[in-house]
């Protein structure tokens, strides 16, 4: 009967050292085998050479900022990585919080902040749901269910902004996610916090329950995953529920950062956010990847554009320099599948 | 782990280093030579901040360089950042707070949104740094230090007054191609013309209105969507000249050009040529060099000897055409060709 | 210990392997009892089907699918499926595993009907299939696999209120299940997609009968495997059998049928031309009971020889 895994046939890695690796080794091993040591070493290096251009780089005011640059992107990288890795794509997703800011900034004038809160998150969960709908009940392709209703959805907003702007007034609970705290010494605002609770919240759920299972075996096959008894319709449609609420959050953030509705910003934030996924070493593919990854990918793209912008740099290289990061990141990707198969 | 295992594993690891490390001094080696920022400013006591809407349009590229100009002979250094497009609020506002962070002592700025950048003005000017509005004010005006820019209302009250003049008794079936919802130069120059055409909001002679967020191809299409449900205009008002051009296009293809009185607001060289060619009836130039050189000249006052800028400045604002009408200023072309910017 | 996932009907947990259950249909004992009282008959001497079909009829249209096809499954044996392409094997095995209900005809497990509405329900009643194209997650690693769609949640409020999984239960278990089948997998953190054709098939049979305590359907598992591989595959084919669960083969590998059914179920046109024996039979005799060349004897067509006691 056979039972080592000598047979292993030459394409795959062996799966285990001669008899006796040292501890050290497999150490290494597991260190180098870390889809996340790519985006972490990418970042890094960004970190240290900017850090070397422009003495104000680590200043605890800059790092501060990075991180609030980063928020609303980061927020809703979080849900662009749900439904990456069902192997969708949800274009819409940025267009869903701005009319979330749009929501929120209009209702509070009249019935107040609780009431507006509620209605954003309700609309944004509503806006979700019928993506998820699309996909799931008309089996519908995520990327033109997505680029139809971002653009449904981008004119709408315009039409319930009228053509102006909303300034919602500062101290109010709406703009709390901007308010400032210390922490250890550093200052930062509630909006980081809430950023890296949704990141922590996600993760868990990703990496430690049945539903993160499910998550990444319906991106991996759909077949596969029916005939394994998991209702790959529910898990899909709960990926683009929960991302609506993510949009919600990130809608608060955004008027904590900037206290004015303006339903012409984020306009880039759908391909921000696809970025930041890519870059962390998710796969476009589906089934692979996780939130850890797109974090680094956030702070990557936020510790770029601060670093290019303090060096100098034209916001327009910043993209040339996003771009091929994307390219490189997307490469890498494409060869560690290959390598495995 | 046998050893090619290892480097099969390490190659796209290392590959992806050395990739973005690449990428990353390459982009800084390239672009930190073309602006201003890591220019031979060298170690100047005095930082100015410059932020414009965009970098593309010539209007603010006049303005860069003018600054460029007047910080260099101030012996002082500027950094310009921009927006990444007209309406662009977050991209300076991250601008606003970039700045802060590398130590500059004042910012000049032309906002995009001018009540959605009050918050980053506040928070700059709360970490002492002066903040000087350039060519648009923002709403409220006393946010921001001091404010260096043609009073845009005025100029829409020319513009209006020579539209209503040469088109003498014709009744008028006016379209106005407006700018971005959310400036205060819009909102002027647009409340302006009116007045200066003598009608209110809402007049039956307004035939039509769109935005272009003073972007030549959106007025294009704008234009022609308009002349489909109006074909009987015979005023255009446009924000600016880009405007202007792109709606001229769209009247010349339906053959109207000769039925339209095309009046503009900017004073760029290009749009004074328009005006030479005919294919703009009149604009009012504007004078951007003045504001940055105000500008600069006021942050440098400020470092030097603290005394701050204030108020409303305004850079003054010139007609210009080859069909003069009475009771309204003006000059010719050949004047506006040589003041004119970009 | 209790798995909390919401399927129509509980799942026990997988159990160690174990002997001829006590669930299993009356022994030769007891078959000899029932004569000491002089009272019984020939049927009840034999031992009962775990799974059977009697009539079933499937028609798409103008195409019949199934013709009034019958099944007999005994326990603790390997049943190979086999028959032309076209024969309507598949058509038969989807009606078993609850892919496709049938129009007419009935299916009994242990002597009592049942309906499968959905492959849910063939599930819940024991029935679990091997699928040619494996329906493994290759990103996932094989303890996830093994418990996909049946995963376990820790005790108390981590698992309830937080929903947390037992990963290290889930591991445990299924480095257990691979040992006791013989597959030699060292680490169950490995993804799949680092397995060899044969390892991954392993993962697949060991998630089938790790949960299936009634029947495990195997399609065509050594279609895609060189000969060492397909060696392991029979082997654990023979592990199986040896804890009393009974195998459906469908496979179109002579040799392999030959070396390890017991029986064989010959499909023709959408019904069962016959059950023979793999010793009465040459590879060359079932080939042509295939394609109609030769006729099976009436016992075979009968449904073949029964199962001898083991």
């Amino acid at each position: 009967m056979a039972r080592s895994t000598a047979s292993t046939t030459a394409s795959t890695p062996p799966s285990a050292s001669p008899p006796g690796p040292t501890a050290s080794r497999q150490w290494l091993t597991r260190i180098l085998r870390e889809p996340l040591l790519g985006p972490i070493i990418a970042l890094l290096v960004a970190i240290i050479v900017f850090s070397s251009i422009s003495n104000t780089f680590l200043n605890p005011f800059n790092v501060s900022l990075i991180l609030q640059q980063s928020v609303v992107v980061g927020i809703l990288a979080v849900g662009q990585t749900l439904i990456i890795l069902t192997s969708g794509i949800d274009l819409s997703i940025g267009s869903v919080a701005v009319l979330g800011t749009i929501v929120m900034a209009q209702m509070f004038d009249a019935n107040g902040p609780v009431v507006a809160l509620l209605a954003t998150f309700a609309v944004c969960v509503v806006l979700g749901a019928v993506n998820g709908g699309l996909v799931t009940v008309l089996r519908l392709p995520p990327f033109i269910v997505t680029l139809g209703t971002f653009t449904a959805i981008q004119a709408a907003t315009r039409l319930l902004a009228g053509s102006q702007t909303y300034q919602v007034p500062d101290g109010s609970p709406l703009t709390f996610l901007g308010t400032t705290f210390r922490i250890f010494g550093f200052t930062t605002t509630y909006g980081v916090a809430v950023m890296l609770l949704v990141y922590a919240v996600v993760g868990y759920a990703l990496s430690q329950t049945a539903w993160g299972r499910h998550v990444y075996a319906v991106g991996g096959s759909i077949t596969a995953s029916t005939l394994s008894g998991i209702k790959a319709g529910r898990t899909l449609f709960s990926v683009y529920v929960v991302t609506g609420v993510i949009a919600a959050t990130a809608a608060w953030a955004a008027l904590g950062r900037i206290p004015n509705a303006d339903p012409n910003a984020y306009q880039n934030a759908n391909l921000e956010t696809i970025t930041a996924v890519v870059i962390g070493g998710t796969s476009l593919f589906g089934g692979r990847g996780g939130v850890a990854g797109t974090l680094i990918g956030t702070l990557i793209v936020g510790v770029l554009r601060n670093g290019l912008t303090q060096a100098g740099v034209d916001s327009l290289y910043q993209n040339i320099a996003t771009g091929i990061l994307v390219i490189v990141a997307v490469t890498v990707d494409q060869f560690a599948r290959r390598r495995t198969q | 782990m046998d050893r090619s295992a290892h480097s099969r594993v390490r190659k796209p690891i290392v590959g992806a280093l050395l990739l973005s490390t690449a990428v990353l001094l390459g982009a800084t080696a390239c672009g930190s030579g073309d602006t201003a920022g890591g220019g031979g400013g060298g170690d100047s006591d005095i930082k100015i901040g410059l932020i414009t809407k965009t970098d593309s349009n010539p209007f603010f590229v006049t303005i860069r360089e003018s600054a460029q100009a007047a910080a260099d002979e101030a012996g002082a250094e500027l950094i310009a950042l921009a927006g990444a497009f007209d309406g662009d609020n977050e991209g300076q506002v991250s601008a606003i707070e970039n700045l802060v962070s590398q130590g500059v002592q004042g910012i000049l700025i032309t906002p995009n949104s001018s009540s959605g950048i009050l918050s980053a003005i506040k928070q700059a000017r709360d970490n002492g740094v002066i903040v000087i509005a350039l060519d648009t004010a923002t709403d409220p005006e006393d946010a921001v230090d001091a404010t260096f820019a043609t009073d845009n209302l005025a100029a829409g009250v020319t513009q209006g007054m020579w539209v209503k003049a040469t088109l003498g008794n014709t009744p008028p079936q006016i379209v106005m191609l407006d700018g971005t919802p959310g400036g205060t130069v819009d909102t002027f120059r647009h409340d302006g013309f009116l007045e200066g055409f003598g009608i209110e909001e809402g007049d039956p002679a307004i035939v039509g209105q769109e935005n272009t967020n003073g972007d030549q191809t959106k007025a294009q299409t704008a234009m022609e969507n308009l002349l489909q449900r109006a074909p009987e205009v015979n005023a255009l008002y446009t924000i600016n000249e880009p405007a202007a051009a792109g709606a001229y296009e769209a009247i010349e293809a339906a053959g109207l050009e000769n039925q339209v009185t095309i009046g503009s607001i900017d004073g760029g060289c290009a749009g004074v040529q328009n005006v030479a060619d005919g294919v703009i009836g009149a604009t009012v130039m504007q004078f951007p060099s003045l504001m940055a050189e105000s500008g600069v000249d006021a942050v440098v006052a400020y470092v030097k000897d603290g005394t701050k800028p204030s108020g409303f400045n305004d850079t003054g604002s010139m007609l210009i055409t080859d069909q003069p009408v009475d009771g309204v200023e003006s000059q010719d072309t050949a004047w506006g060709a040589e003041n004119c910017w970009g | 210990m209790t798995f909390d996932r919401a399927t129509p009907s509980e799942h026990p947990e997988p159990s160690r392997p174990s002997r001829p259950s006590a669930t299993a249909a009356p022994s030769a004992t007891e078959a000899t009892e029932a004569t000491a009282d002089g009272r019984t008959s020939i049927t009840v001497l034999q031992t009962a089907p775990v799974l059977e079909a009697h009539g079933l009829v499937k028609k798409y249209g103008n195409v019949t699918a199934i013709n009034g096809a019958d099944f007999e499954l005994f326990p603790a044996e390997v049943l190979a499926v086999v028959g032309d392409n076209g024969a309507g094997k598949s058509s038969l095995i989807k009606a078993l595993a609850g892919a496709l209900v049938p129009d007419a005809g009935e299916i009994k497990m242990n002597g009592g009907v049942v309906h499968f509405h959905n492959t849910r329900d063939a599930r819940a009643a024991g029935i679990e299939t091997v699928y040619q194209d494996l329906a493994v997650i290759p990103a996932l690693d094989i303890a996830s696999n093994v418990f996909l769609g049946r995963e376990v949640r820790r005790r108390g409020l981590m698992g309830s209120l937080f929903r947390r999984l037992d990963m290290p239960r889930m591991r445990a278990e299924s480095s257990n299940h691979l040992t006791d089948l013989g597959i030699g997998i060292k680490s169950v953190t490995q993804s799949v997609e680092t397995l060899s054709g044969g390892q991954r098939q392993g993962v697949a049979v060991v998630r089938a009968a790790a949960f299936g305590r009634g029947v495990i359907i195997m399609d065509e598992p050594t279609a895609a495997l060189g000969v060492k591989e397909s060696g392991m595959v029979i082997d654990l084919i023979r592990s199986i059998r040896e804890r009393g669960i009974p195998v459906v083969l469908i496979s179109h590998d002579m040799p392999h049928v030959f070396e390890v059914a017991d029986r064989i179920h010959v499909h023709r046109l959408g019904k069962r031309a016959g059950v023979v024996d793999p010793r009465e039979r040459s590879m060359s005799e079932v080939v042509a009971l295939m394609t109609g060349a030769e006729q099976p004897t009436d016992e075979e067509r009968a449904g073949g020889p029964r199962p001898d006691a083991r």
